[in-house]
This record gives C-alpha cells, structure tokens and sequence, in this order.
C-alpha cells in the first residue's frame, strides 16, 4: 500500500522544472489512489444521510436493514464510544445525528456490508421517524435573533468589528454596494474515500484516508473513538485533488467505528452526490462595501459589512471570517475603516475552507468597489489601483504593519503591459464564441469587455495559533531519504521535497518515505503554506544534515568544517582544493535530524479589530478579457493577462500549473459554478446540474511571475496556491460590465443577470 | 448481493472471465473492483467528467454508463492497455513532461480521450483538440498543460515523420 518512491533524476535542485516523481505512475493509470486500495477479507461502508434542512429525530429503526443478508453492522450516534461531536475549530459538529438534524446530508447511522449495492439497499430499510422543521435559512434572521437557537451554541458563530482611524472622516467620492457570493464546491474529482484496518486484537486500527491533515484528523478520531492516539495510525492515501474541502472530517470517524465494530477492513467511498453533502463549500456571503474617497480617487475610509453564512456547523467559519474583514481594504493603502463581520449558523450546508478562504469573498466586493470610484473620478482601473496601491511598510486597518515584500504596483504595471488579444475575427472557430458547443451566439452581437483585479492574501495560520512542520532528512551513501507527514493532494510537495535536498545537500537520489503519521506534524496543505512550512521543514533538517556531514569530513581531512560547502555533487573547501563527492564523503555513515520549521508568532485581535493577526502576505493582479453575446446572457473568456508576486520561483512548470489552475477555479466562480440552496435544500448535487469549466472554457493564460524574494520565507518563496483564484473573479464580472454597461454585484453572473 | 452471474469481457486483448458478479454492475464497476484494472477512475457516475473514459469498440466512452453485461461482445480498452510495461506513450511522456498532471485522477482519463483523438485525427486544430477533451473534467490545472502536452505530443510525431 504504502510505497517509497525514489527519485533518480540528476540535479533537479531548486528552481528547475522537475518533474514530479509520481508523475509516471500516474498517467499509467497506476498511482493508488484510496479508492483503489483493498484489503483482504474488506466490507464496504456507507452512510444514511438526512433529507431534511431542520428536524428532530424521533426515533431510528435498523432492525430490517441488519436483516438483510450481507449487511454485517449497523451504527448510529449510540455506538459512538467517545466523544459525539468534532470540528476543526469548535467541537460542534455530531458524529452521527442524535437528537436533531440540522443540515440536509447530515449522518445519522452508517452500514457495512459486502457490496456496494447491499449497502444502499440496507440504508433504504433504515427508517427514521422525523418531526420536521421549519429550517433557518437566512443568515440575517440568525443575527437579529427572531429565530430559536437551532444549536444550544447559538445562531451566531462569531462576531467581529474593526475599528480604524477617524470613524467620522467622509471624503468627496462615496460610492457603496452589496455584493453577493454565491456558494462554491471544491469539486476535486478523486471522491472521498478510507480504508479502515483494525489491528488484529481489535484494539487499534491503520486507516488510509485522502487528507489534507493527517494528524489533526488523528487528534479527532482519537476523542471519538476514545482510543489513545498510538493506537491509530493514519497513512495519506493518493488524493485526488482538495482545494479545502478534505480539511474537516467526513467519513474518517465513521469509517473506523464501522472497522471496530465489524472486525474487518472497511473500504468507504462517496459518491458524487454524496461528496456535495459530505464535505464543507466555500461561504455564500452578503457584503456591503461604502468607499469614502478624495477627488483623485485616493481611499480615504471604508465601511463594510460581511456577513458569511456558516451553515449548521462551525467547521472553520471564525477564520474563514476574519480573513474576510481584515481583507476588506485589499492590497491599498486605507487609514479609516469601520467594519462589522458575523460568521452565522444556519441549516444550510455547513461551510469552511475552499482556496482563497473568506479573501476570495472581500476580493469581489473591494474590486467591485474599486471600479465604482475609478469611474466617479474618470480615471481608469489601471490608475485608480496603482495610486492606492500598498507597498511594504504601511498600515493595514488591523494596525498591523505590512512587513512582507508588497509588489502591488508591480504587479499592475506588468499585467498591463501583457499585450492584448486580438479582436475577434470572421474566422474565429465558433466554438470559441459564447455559448461554446451550443453554437448559439450571433457572432455580430458579441461584444467584448476589459476587466481588473488585484489582491491581497495572507499567507500561513493566523490568530496567535503555533503553526510549524516537522521533517526528518537521513543521509546515508549518498543518497538521502526525506520524512514528513505533508498531504500531497497534487500541489507538488513531493516533487519540491527532494529539490530541496538536491541543493541543500549536492545529492542526486532523494527517496520520499511513505507520508504517516509516524513523524510530528507538518500541519495543513492549506492556506499556500507547505512550500514554506513544510519547504522550511525539509530545508531545516537538510541543513542540519549538512552541517554535520561537514563537520565528518572536516575531522577526517582535517580541514575546518566552516570552510566547507556544497559544489553541485561535491564537497569542497572555499579556500583550498579540496573536493570530494558527497556520495564518497557520506559512504558508509548515516547521518539523520529532524526539523521543526515554525513561523512567527501572530496575535489575536482584540475588541477593535486591532492586531498582528497574519504572518505574510502574497499579491497577485488579472486582467481579463471576455466576449459577451447581451441578448443571450452568455460569456466566453477569451484572456487572462497575470502578474503574481511569488517572492522566488522554485519549479517553473509546477508555478504555472498552480497560476492556471487557479484561474480556472476562479473563472468557475465567476460565470457557472454554485450550489443552489432552495429552503435549505440542495438543488444541484451533482456534476450534471453543477456546472464546471472545461477545456472549451479555459482562456489564454499569459502569465508573469514577480519575483522578489521574501527574506521571511525559509525558501524566499511566497505560497502561490491561493492569490490565483482571487482577483481573477472581479476581473472576469469586471469585464462583463464593461462589456454590457450594467452593473452586476453578485457571483456567479448568471444569464439572466446580464440579459434580463 | 447474490454471486449467480457468469459472463466474460473482451478487455485490452485478453478474455477475462467476470464471477461471482451482480448483473447490475457497470462496466466501471467491474473493471476496477472484479479485473483488477483500477486505472479507470470514477468520479461522477453520470458521463459528466470523464475520469472514466475508455475504448469500446474503438469508441471513447464512460465506463460508469454502460452495464458491463452488455459489453460482452466489445473490444474494451483500458488506459492499461495503452500502457507498455517498460517505457510511456509518447502522450503519457509529454503528460510528464508539459506538468499536466498534478493530482493525477483525471490523468488516466484524458490519456485515453488523447490517444483516441490522434489516432483518429493526427493533426487536430487547436479547437479540434479542445472539443475532443472537452467531456474530461480537470480540476487541477486548468488545462493549460494540458494543451501543452497534446501539442508537444503532435510536434513530436511529426517531426519523427
């Protein structure tokens, strides 16, 4: 199941392309995914979810479905034997479902059994009595507090304002909005999935799961389980894409009580419509922006309201929400705020961390609002950001200083030198106009719009919490094998681990040991952290390595050690002529340590909003350009000009599948993607009625990488996971409006938002 | 579920009996959990997103779609049947190559929609390629590698030629 890989290719050191280890593997159609794992003697698990946004449970029958042949056990919240609830922030969220339901898709029992089919046969003999009831849908209602806690922890997860400059000050220019965020799903394409292993005295077991934490998932199963942590061990499954949405748990705790209970592997595995209620989705969010600004366009104060619709379960809605307000004012320069931001319970889906995490949300709206005060002054996009852009050393609204290199002016000028598309011509293939493969759009009604956005986003945990990674790097014979519970969910950590070894230590062959949690943490693949958390880990213990191996052959040759350095493959003195292989000067030694990389300390924020809250922050600025057919509401884009601040560009061909992909995540968000609620109701599970870009829908990506290096980052890289997906969606909605002359405020712009 | 079905499939050149099965199993389902053929990946059950793209007949079709009883008498080809044990297809190269596989689920998927579409049509116009992978859903890259690599694999062919 778990196997090491071991990456031969020579001198791939940092800041080469090299190609990902797993990469042959994969396009043979033989890197195991979880779903493809199996154990001997395996059931399959399935879960009984809710059809109901709101009720009380009244009673749960699972006589007949345990009578039915195959099934071998049925749980429910009575078989949870340690703790009933979890959550990544707040302990809020049942295992299974006791006493009520709040959200439509919550668990309330799960089946093992020895097909997949027996399984929904046995979930549908399971009946469960409800006494239904009227469901909170609207966040508002949770603020004003006319609706009954629908959690005895109530209907507001968190509050927070920040309290800026002069609260009175007004500026000539006042321009406001509201702006909606429609709800967004991560949509990785490998589904959930674990593979339960109880231990052979039943009294532990060895799950392999699609993660993005593999130990914080561990502290939860623990406490639910009420099994001491050495007793659970957790290997990362191949994972097929996250964005966020494998940040929570979903089917791990269920997975191993089913495991426990029946004494037998279990294999779980959701479907498409499941994986839409299994896992939490980007925050729906209502946000009010009113920009005061001076006669040339500058900001002078900025009132905000956010409001971020949680749904039935904390997940990570107070940092999702006070990402969101400590964004508000984007990468400009702004000495006045007044901001109010609720995180709300509702019984909508519970949502948490999607790429971009509450930023995406604020982006849309100071974007939007940017434009407003551009035309209020006429002056164009372009001038209106550039002569509010931050640079390093100013303010945030937070009264935190921005120490992190801020290339924000940079990043405009660059993507507004990236030439232009052509118009579109009479040759154009017609399925590149709007409408696509539905060759509907009249190519002399299609007009076309130019559009900006530019952003800032924190990088790494904030609020005071100790984020670090922990990596353990052995050198022996000249090769050198790298530990670390880092998830690999595609981003590229295992391609960007052993470059790190290759330049820090001149060796060649990196093995990469099987990603457990047999080592400390390396925390979350989120939040554009691991190539500096993780990248700062790796480094950290390849150093450590090196200075003793220095150290080795110093004493043998006697030579000082701090004359020492790499040379490529070789060791040699910097003042002498002494060079020897490192694969001769290791021969026969084994030289191991382990590193802990932790950032700096952050601080909450107080009553005010006031605090160092963040560790660093990355910029990144789009342009895009699209076609518009206005009579039928349909939108191609055609470009999208990029400059992205990444502070040092490690692996070219991984940085720019980070920038495209992203863009086409955000581009999703702009025009297509959204889960629509209807009373609490999910109406669209399913990739039919959820509509994802395809290759008919991705634009020309022209991309520029800034780099100026960050002296914080162990690597001088900024994370590049995030500012992608950002700007890109104000950018695109901007560009529309410019397109059509309407204003629009709400994401995804639909049809009937431009035609109608 | 009731082991009473027998029957056998035509897959990557080989009969490969199918027992012990449930006749309502698709053709997904069969070759991934009965053949030991999980290449083929599921991720939508409705033709939606073709991580389960195989060759039926010499037709690119989603596993998940057909009930594997009736592919009896098809010619199934799976991305492992594309692949050779020793080297990559030049397709499966430029994949590598051009960084257009990061978490790798739809990989197997498009290998196959690529190699189907250049057998059929050898020098595809940019537009003729983008239709083509168009059923096959990437979440990761955008698909801007992706082009790279069909590109790179097209230019490599002809300059063999």
């Amino acid at each position: 199941m778990a196997k090491s890989s071991v990456v031969t290719k020579p001198r791939d050191i940092l800041g080469n392309s090299a190609l990902r280890p797993d990469g042959a593997h994969k396009v043979q159609g033989s890197f195991e995914f979880t779903s493809d794992l199996h154990a001997e003697n395996m059931l399959w698990g399935a879960t009984l979810r809710s059809p109901h946004p709101y009720a009380k449970i009244m009673s749960i029958d699972t006589s007949a479905a345990l009578a039915l042949p195959g099934v071998h056990c049925i749980i429910t919240a009575d078989d949870v034997p340690g703790k009933s609830t979890y959550g990544l922030i707040s302990s809020d969220q049942p295992v299974f479902a006791s006493d009520y339901v709040r959200y439509m898709g919550e668990p309330v029992a799960a089946v093992a059994a020895d097909h997949p089919e027996t399984c929904r046969r046995a979930l549908a003999l399971i009946v469960v009595v409800y006494e239904v009831l009227a469901p909170l849908t609207n966040p508002e209602d949770a603020i004003a507090g006319s609706f009954d806690p629908i959690h005895p922890d109530g209907n507001v997860i968190r509050h927070q304002r920040i309290v800026r400059g002069d609260q009175n000050i007004s500026g000539p220019i006042v321009v406001e909005g509201e702006y909606v965020i429609g709800m967004q799903d991560q949509a990785f394409l490998g589904l959930e999935a674990a593979l339960a292993i109880p231990d052979p005295d039943g009294l532990g077991l060895h799950l392999h799961v699609a993660t993005q934490w593999l130990h914080e998932d561990l502290t939860q199963i623990s406490a639910c389980l009420s099994l001491p942590a050495e007793k659970i061990r957790l290997t990362l499954g191949g994972v097929g894409g996250a964005f966020g949405a494998r940040e929570d748990i979903s089917l791990q705790v269920h997975c191993c009580l089913l495991a426990l209970k029946a004494g037998r592997p279990i294999k779980m595995q959701y479907s498409r419509e499941e994986s839409f209620f299994g896992h939490v989705h980007r925050h729906p969010a209502t946000i009010f922006m009113r920009h005061h600004a001076d006669a040339n366009g500058k900001i002078v104060k900025i009132d905000a309201r956010f409001v971020f619709d949680g749904g039935a379960y904390t997940s990570t809605s107070p940092a999702v929400l006070i990402n969101g307000i400590t964004h508000t004012q984007g990468p400009y320069k702004c000495d006045n705020a007044t901001v109010d931001g609720y995180a709300v319970r509702t019984n909508n889906p519970p949502c948490g961390a999607m790429r971009g995490f509450g930023v995406v949300q604020a982006c849309f709206a100071h974007e939007s609002q940017m434009d407003k005060i551009a035309v209020a002054v006429g002056k164009s996009p372009v001038e209106i950001r550039l002569i509010n852009a931050m640079v390093t050393g100013d303010p945030l609204i937070t009264g935190q200083i921005m120490e992190s290199v801020a290339p924000v002016a940079r990043c405009i000028t660059e993507t507004d030198a990236i030439p232009l598309p052509a118009l579109m011509g009479e040759t154009v293939n017609e399925l590149s106009l709007p409408g696509g493969s539905g060759l509907t759009a009249s190519r002399s009604h299609i007009v076309r719009g130019i559009g900006w956005g530019v952003s800032m986003k924190n990088l790494m945990y904030s609020e005071g919490f100790d984020d670090f990674a922990t990596a353990r790097c052995t050198l022996k014979d000249g090769v050198a094998s790298l530990k670390f519970a880092t998830s690999e969910v595609g981003q590229g950590f295992v391609t960007l681990a052993p470059q790190i070894a290759r330049s820090v230590l001149g060796v060649d062959e990196v093995i990469l040991e099987p990603i457990d949690t047999q080592i400390g943490s390396a925390g979350s693949t989120s939040a554009s952290r691991q190539t500096w958390m993780s990248g700062g880990a790796v480094d950290g213990a390849c150093r450590l390595v090196r200075e003793r191996l220095f150290h080795h052959v110093g004493k043998q040759h006697s030579i000082d050690p701090l004359r020492l350095v790499i040379d490529g493959t070789d060791v040699i003195d910097q003042v002498g002529t002494f060079r020897y292989s490192v694969a001769e000067a290791s021969e026969g030694i084994e030289i191991s340590e382990t590193f802990e990389h932790h950032h700096r300390a952050t601080e909450e924020l107080d009553a005010n909003g006031q605090g160092n809250c963040h560790t660093a922050f990355a910029f990144v600025a789009h342009r895009a350009v699209v076609d518009v057919d206005p009579e039928l509401g349909l939108v191609k884009v055609v470009q999208i000009a990029t400059a992205q601040d990444v502070g040092r560009v490690l692996n070219p061909l991984s940085a720019i599948g980070q920038l495209e992909g992203g863009i086409a995540q955000g581009l999703g968000l702009a025009v297509m993607e959204e889960i629509i609620m209807q009373n609490g109701k999910v109406r669209n599970p399913s990739f039919t009625d959820y509509l994802l870009p395809t290759a008919l829908d991705a634009p020309d990506v022209v991309a520029v990488m800034i780099e100026e290096y960050e002296p914080q980052a162990p690597l001088g890289a900024k994370g590049i996971g995030e500012p992608p997906c950002i700007s890109v969606t104000p950018a695109i909605v901007a560009a529309i409006r410019n397109a059509i002359g309407k204003n629009i405020e709400r994401i995804p712009v639909r049809p009937q938002d431009i035609c109608l | 579920m009731s082991a009473n079905e027998f029957y056998s499939l035509h897959v990557n050149g080989k009969t490969m009996p199918v027992q012990d099965s449930w006749v309502g199993e698709s053709l997904l389902y069969v070759l991934r959990e009965r053949l030991g053929l999980p290449g083929t990946k599921g991720a939508c059950e409705q033709g939606e997103c073709g991580s389960c793209t195989v060759l039926m007949n010499g037709n690119a079709v989603c596993a998940c779609l057909v009930m594997a009883a009736t592919a009896v008498n098809s010619e199934i080809v799976t991305v492992e049947g594309i692949t050779s044990e020793s080297t990559l297809t030049d397709v499966q190269q430029s994949f590598v190559e051009e960084g257009a596989v990061q978490c790798g689920f739809c990989t197997p998927g498009l290998i196959v929609a690529v190699h189907h579409l250049l057998e059929k049509n050898p020098q595809p116009s940019e537009f003729e390629v983008k239709e083509a992978i168009s059923g096959n859903i990437c979440r990761c890259t955008g698909y801007g590698r992706v082009f790279a690599a069909v590109e790179a694999t097209i230019r490599s062919r002809n300059e063999v030629k």
